[in-house]
């Protein structure tokens, strides 16, 4: 019979329409019709989506205790392994004699930088860091005008305490912290 | 309850009786244009609205909700975009063609008002050829859709323009052949008439009624470039059809036009099937009585369904009776319900095609006018015995429109085999 | 004058759609030819979204091809990760372990899911729909979304597969979810199809449109839905038998006439199909490492793949069709050669052939019922 499937698909669009209103639900459910709460969307600045633990956005360097206590060596192997080549370090630093210096046993990079308009938050620079310095971070309200003064980010704006890591990604951190303390037994 | 039906209508009476005697004429039409200008941008901007809260809805989303309460204030803040966006003429284009388009538009939508009859004396105009100058008037949107079209320079405006003025002139028929039985039925071409010509009985409740009914609404969609016959617009095929060069207040004047056609097109649906200003001469409240002991004794029902129900219906039985309610709030309440329809289908469908909505018009719709014409004459040649003449009628229009149905040979009848190879 | 005599004169309109056009599905052009509202030559045009890909990929180690292959069909991220997996375990000789490969599995076939739903709205969409189907497709992909954001930390590039199995092993009660959402998808398919199945205005759209036949489907080595709605029976999973599938119990289905319906409803066939592989994929998922040691090795430090000389094509049955990796190594870290076979790309070769005697609306349903990508045909 002509004319059944366009009624048909009328009824999905206004069980849909009714679905969104509580009084909708209620007639629905009333008529012993199965019902799914209709509003799906997340209304963005006002309410945040709940983004799982293992969400990513743009890497950070990790530091212990005190920012120059960074775990980071600049042993450029990120750099070299970046896919779109977003990371640019310039180290291990060096004293006056040119020898390696060291903060906390540790040589450390002179400038770290990822410019963040690059990066496709791939995840490939945490993956191959053997001293677990560098995660993903979950901050996406990053955008503003100018585009090298903003979106370049240097070391100061690239260092977070552990702490910080451990509370956004606590099961990824326990493990690293795990791995860490095993290492220097 | 007089005071309140005519509420409107005193308050322009005391209004006259301010002016000298000799004045009185002129300001009652300086009046009625004033208002029919000052509420027709107001109506345009909230069927937006209404457009975007109903969709969003069938779709899973809230629609507007960031300018003011329900965002009820979003219209006009489009409304300001739209005044500040800048005016682009594309070159090549007829300048001068390219801005009378749209005014040409908006004005036959906004002349429709004159003969749209609000409620019980609410109308502009009691002409005596209203239906004659409803169907002039909006015939003229065919030649703005093709000026517009050809003074863009543009090949997507082009062939929204072509496809827009053949799609109007051939729906133009089936909507006029639909509107012959109301005529002939009723003897009159006054909207008035037609209207009180149903104080019986809505002709929507008759078989040639109902099919006149869907003829002329769905001819209307058709007119006024609606989904699922928005083919001179076909936003994913030409882009934007007929207005794909215009911006900022010009397109504006684009949109309101439609809108305002469209609600022209419930309006009129409204006055000549389903009523108009009139509240339904079925005894509905007897109905509503009725409705209201069932539901209050369905025991499958959950007790707070049941006793809300029943006041409901209760309620509305009793409003029924007392007819309280004021006869400009049941067109209003009718034509907005159409409306609802008008965007449900276009929350619902995706378009035909060009070649299959002539098809539509000229293989179905067309033979079926004249067959409705036919019916409504059984109809009324045997209104001695009512129910007689309601069954022959009705059965004429079913056996044409299967047959119609039948010699069209419409492939969506065969049905499909998938084979599932391991 | 004598105008019965002469026939009106008239002209052929050329028509440029896109590479700006709402329906093209990207920066994509078609130089169209009408007569009227009829083609009668159309000549499709690519390369807008054309970034170097495939040379991009020869300067750096395979594994950081992977977020690339991301990008090539954005909608099926995870099938794209699995295609180049295959290639370069089988140029490395890497064993996959065998929770990675159940996992392998149930992203593809999520991602199965995902784009065929997704791909029914937008061509609902370029038949002139208020997007109605296409958000209720949205709707049920957000949830697959969600799953893939728990999994790998991103919705759209995973970046997950590996040589080995996958990055990482999924979060606790993700098997839950995702049997719980896989158990719950036939009854969308059902309001979908309820939706659109029957809908005259879409059976007269779409029936005998765009015809596509066994043999000239054949001749162009059109791959994925658009080849088995021709009534073609090829489908990679069961031809080739990579990964697990042969494992698994599902059916193929095939069209018969070829038309844009037909791949309508083989597309929503071939998702019922999904749901039983990912119903079996679900329960008998054993428990252990997610990634071979190799490939955990290789993920941890890049540049120590250095794979013997040779070659190795990897291909599997991406959601549009075969894709295939095509890598040549020299035994450096970065691969000599690396080309991929995009479905989109072949697919579209025959839009010519499928559009000419139809009007200008059917070229915008037929593109949309071949289902590309722009990203994956340009690369």
């Amino acid at each position: 019979m002509i004319g059944i499937g366009v009624l048909r698909g009328m009824g999905v669009t206004f069980k849909t329409f009714l679905e969104t209103y509580p009084w909708g639900r209620g007639l629905l459910r009333a008529l012993r019709i199965p019902t799914t709460n209709g509003l799906v969307t997340v209304e963005y600045p006002d309410v945040k989506q709940q983004h799982h633990e293992r969400f990513r956005y743009f890497p950070f360097l990790v530091y212990d205790q005190t920012p120059d206590n960074l775990r980071c060596v600049a042993c450029k192997i990120c750099e070299q392994e970046c896919p779109p080549a977003c990371i640019h370090i310039i180290g291990p630093a060096k004293d006056e004699q040119g020898r390696p210096a060291k903060a906390h046993g540790r040589t450390y990079p002179v400038e770290f930088d990822i410019d963040i308009s690059v990066c496709m938050s791939c995840r490939i620079c945490v993956d191959v860091c053997p001293f677990d310095a560098i995660e993903m971070d979950n901050q996406y309200e990053l955008s503003g005008f100018d585009r090298f003064g903003q979106m370049v980010f240097n070391k100061d704006k690239l260092l977070k305490p552990n702490d910080y890591f451990q509370r956004i990604k606590p099961t990824e951190a326990a493990t690293v912290d795990a791995r860490l303390a095993a290492k220097k037994k | 309850m007089q005071e309140l039906d005519q509420v409107f209508v005193n308050a322009k009476g005391w209004l006259l009786s301010l002016f000298p005697i000799g004045l009185r004429p002129w300001v009652s039409i300086a009046v009625s244009v004033g208002v029919i200008a000052a509420i027709a941008p107001f109506i345009m901007m909230y069927l937006t609205w209404l457009e975007r809260k109903i969709i969003a809805r069938m779709q899973n989303r809230f629609g507007p909700t960031r300018v003011g309460v329900y965002g009820l204030l979003q219209p006009i803040s489009d409304g300001i975009k739209m005044l500040i966006k800048e005016d682009i003429v594309p070159r090549g284009a007829d300048p001068l063609l390219h801005i009378l388009a749209p005014i040409l538009s908006l004005a036959p939508a906004i002349l429709l008002f004159a003969v749209m009859p609000f409620g019980r004396n609410m109308i502009a105009a009691d002409l005596n050829v209203g239906l004659l100058y409803l169907f002039a008037i909006s015939s003229i949107s065919s030649y703005s859709i093709f000026m517009g079209g050809w003074a863009s320079r543009s090949k997507f405006s082009i062939l929204g323009a072509m496809r827009g003025v053949a799609q109007i002139i051939s729906y133009e028929v089936p909507g006029v052949l639909s509107v012959v039985a109301v005529i002939m039925i009723t003897g009159t071409l006054s909207m008035v008439g037609i209207v009180e010509a149903q104080a019986d009985q809505w002709f929507v409740f008759t078989p040639w009624g109902i099919v006149g009914c869907l003829m002329f609404f769905l001819s209307g969609v058709a007119e006024v470039n609606r989904t699922p016959f928005d083919m001179p617009e076909a936003e994913s095929e030409l882009v934007g059809g007929f207005h794909t060069e215009y911006s900022g207040m010009k397109f504006a004047l684009w949109y309101m036009a439609e809108f305002l056609e469209s609600f022209a097109i419930c309006a009129f649906t409204t006055t000549l099937f389903l009523g108009g200003w009139q509240g339904p001469a079925v005894p509905f409240w007897v109905l509503g009585l009725l409705l209201a002991v069932i539901v209050a004794t369905g025991t499958k029902l959950p007790a707070p369904i049941r006793s809300v129900g029943a006041a409901a219906m209760l309620g509305a039985a009793v409003l029924w009776r007392t007819q309280v309610i004021p006869s400009w709030a049941w067109f209003l309440a009718k034509t907005y319900a159409l409306v609802f329809v008008l965007v449900w289908l276009r929350g619902t469908f995706p378009r035909l095609r060009v070649d299959q909505l002539m098809g539509l018009a000229w293989k179905f719709f067309l033979p079926l006018g004249l067959v409705n014409i036919v019916a409504a004459g059984i109809w009324w040649s045997l209104r001695e015995t009512p129910w007689f003449g309601w069954i022959a009628s009705a059965v004429v229009l079913a056996l044409s429109a299967w047959a119609l149905v039948l010699a069209n040979k419409p492939e969506p009848l065969q049905p499909r085999t998938y084979i599932y190879a391991d | 004058m004598n105008s019965q005599t002469h026939p009106i004169e008239t002209e052929l309109l050329e028509v440029s759609l896109g590479p700006q056009h709402p329906s093209t599905h990207g920066v994509f052009r078609m130089n169209a030819t009408l007569d009227g509202e009829t083609i009668v030559k159309l000549k499709p045009v690519m390369g807008y979204l054309h970034r170097n890909h495939e040379q991009i990929g020869e300067g750096i180690t395979y594994i950081a091809s992977f977020p690339f292959t991301d990008r090539l069909d954005y909608f099926c991220a995870m099938s794209n990760n699995f295609g180049l997996a295959l290639a370069i375990e089988k140029l490395g000789g890497i064993a996959v372990s065998e929770r990675g490969e159940y996992l392998r599995v149930i992203m593809a076939e999520l991602t199965r899911l995902i784009n065929h739903t997704a791909v029914t709205g937008f061509l609902l969409n370029d038949m002139g729909a208020f997007g109605t189907p296409l958000l209720y497709a949205f709707r049920e992909r957000e949830k697959i979304l969600d799953l893939f954001e728990a999994a790998s930390g991103s919705r759209m590039m995973c970046n997950y597969v590996r040589p080995g199995g996958v990055r990482e092993d999924v979060p606790e009660a993700w098997l839950e979810r995702a049997e719980k959402l896989v158990d719950g998808y036939p009854a969308f398919l059902d309001e979908f199809e309820k939706l659109l199945t029957e809908n005259e205005i879409i059976r007269q759209r779409c029936q005998h449109v765009g015809i596509l036949p066994k043999e000239l489907a054949i001749n162009a080595s059109a791959t994925g839905p658009l080849l088995r709605a021709s009534g073609v029976d090829y489908d990679i999973r069961k031809v080739d038998g990579y990964s697990i599938y042969s494992r698994f119990n599902f059916r193929v289905p095939l069209g018969t006439v070829g038309d844009v319906y037909d791949r309508y409803y083989v597309r929503i066939l071939e998702m019922r199909e999904s749901v039983k592989i990912l119903q079996q994929a679900l329960k008998e998922i054993p428990t252990g490492a997610a990634i071979s040691p190799k490939g955990l090795a290789m993920v941890k430090a890049p540049r120590t793949f250095r794979p013997p000389k040779g070659e190795a094509y990897g291909r599997i049955e991406s959601p549009k069709g075969e894709l295939g990796f095509y890598l040549v190594s020299d035994g450096t870290p970065q691969p000599y050669r690396y080309h991929i076979r995009a479905p989109s790309f072949v697919n579209l070769t025959i839009l010519e052939d499928m559009c000419l005697g139809h009007k200008v609306a059917d070229v915008i349903i037929i593109l949309g019922s071949i289902d590309i990508v722009m990203g994956e045909v340009d690369r």
